[in-house]
């Protein structure tokens, strides 16, 4: 529980730092080009990841389950242009069915 | 545009949100962070994709210090929107520090007019319903969490699924986002069965730098 609330209150602590940053310290000016242009894919890179570990590491070892069937089949509802709420939803249906199978 | 049209905007976004801030408190539930934890973390991180960041580290049985990285990292986008943004917040360093929270993926969107302009009132309209959706969301979710076996529904799917949506609205962005995503994704894959959970993410984001590389430019 400690490392809950130790990553609660930090994460919230740099989070606030983090939106305030902008708005506080850099009204109208520019960062250099490049770096705005990395941070820009930080977003790809992490999102990417997060996927690969939220889909396919249990507990350590890399697994293909119904989660992962469920993730795929709300990738492909999203790329179709469905809704997101859609989309999840479809995922998560998928997921409980073949569990239930 | 102004406040009202955010919050009519925002409305939109309410039930998503709800629906993804239940699974986020049934899932801390199910990891045990008690009832006060989840409720707290909705309250003051207000953000879905660093909480579930921190949910999936330490679910995974990572230290409160991956954790944080990984969702500080997950979150430093609003960083970058922020700065994009910033021209429209008006007043004091205190107000802008504070009206800047109301930066979130669909209302900053919302929010961009074009040619570098946001519309600050429009932000902060459409952020109010959906920060009510997420703590409220997450209460139910909480609550309910005791009746609920998340992986029967399915619920374990959500929160990957919705970061898989996140990554593809990015992909379209182009070639160097699809490149720094692919890179990301092998080096992740490759990291998990041998690292403890929460550092593929971290190592991963040399994607980022390798992906403007790749691309030349």
């Amino acid at each position: 529980m400690t490392a809950v609330w130790t990553s609660i209150a930090v994460v919230a602590g740099v989070n606030f730092a983090i939106k305030a940053a902008g708005p506080v310290f850099l009204g109208g000016r520019e960062l250099p080009d490049v770096l705005v242009r990395v941070i820009a894919l930080l977003a790809s890179a992490i999102l990417a990841a997060l996927v690969v570990v939220g889909t396919f590491s249990d507990e350590g070892e890399l697994s293909i389950d119904a989660q992962t069937a469920g993730v795929a089949v709300a990738g492909v509802a999203f790329v179709l242009r469905l809704p997101l709420l859609v989309a999840i939803g479809l995922g998560a249906v998928a997921a409980a069915l073949l569990r239930a199978l | 545009m102004g406040y009202r049209a955010g919050l009519r905007a925002g409305a939109g976004f309410a039930l998503p949100t709800f629906v993804l801030a239940v699974s986020f408190g049934v899932l801390a539930r199910q990891l045990g962070w008690g009832v006060l934890a989840p409720i707290v973390s909705s309250a003051v991180v207000f953000s879905g994709s660093a909480q579930f960041a921190i949910a999936d580290v330490l679910g995974a049985g990572g230290s409160a210090a991956a954790a944080i990285v990984a969702a500080v990292l997950v979150n430093a986008r609003f960083g970058v929107m922020g700065v994009a943004a910033a021209s429209a917040f008006r007043g004091g360093r205190l107000r802008r520090a504070i009206e800047g929270q109301a930066t979130v993926d669909a209302s900053w969107a919302l929010a961009n007019r074009g040619g570098g302009r946001f519309d600050r009132e429009l932000m902060i309209g459409a952020t109010l319903p959906q920060y009510v959706a997420w703590v409220a969301g997450t209460v139910l979710g909480v609550v309910a969490g005791d009746a609920i076996d998340p992986e029967a529904l399915g619920l374990d799917v959500l929160f990957p699924a919705f970061f898989l949506a996140l990554l593809i609205d990015e992909l379209r962005n182009g070639r160097q986002h699809v490149a720094a995503a692919v890179i990301a994704a092998v080096v992740a894959v490759a990291l998990i069965p041998f690292t403890p959970p929460g550092i593929p993410i971290v190592v991963a984001c040399v994607g980022a730098l390798l992906g403007l590389r790749g691309t030349g430019r």
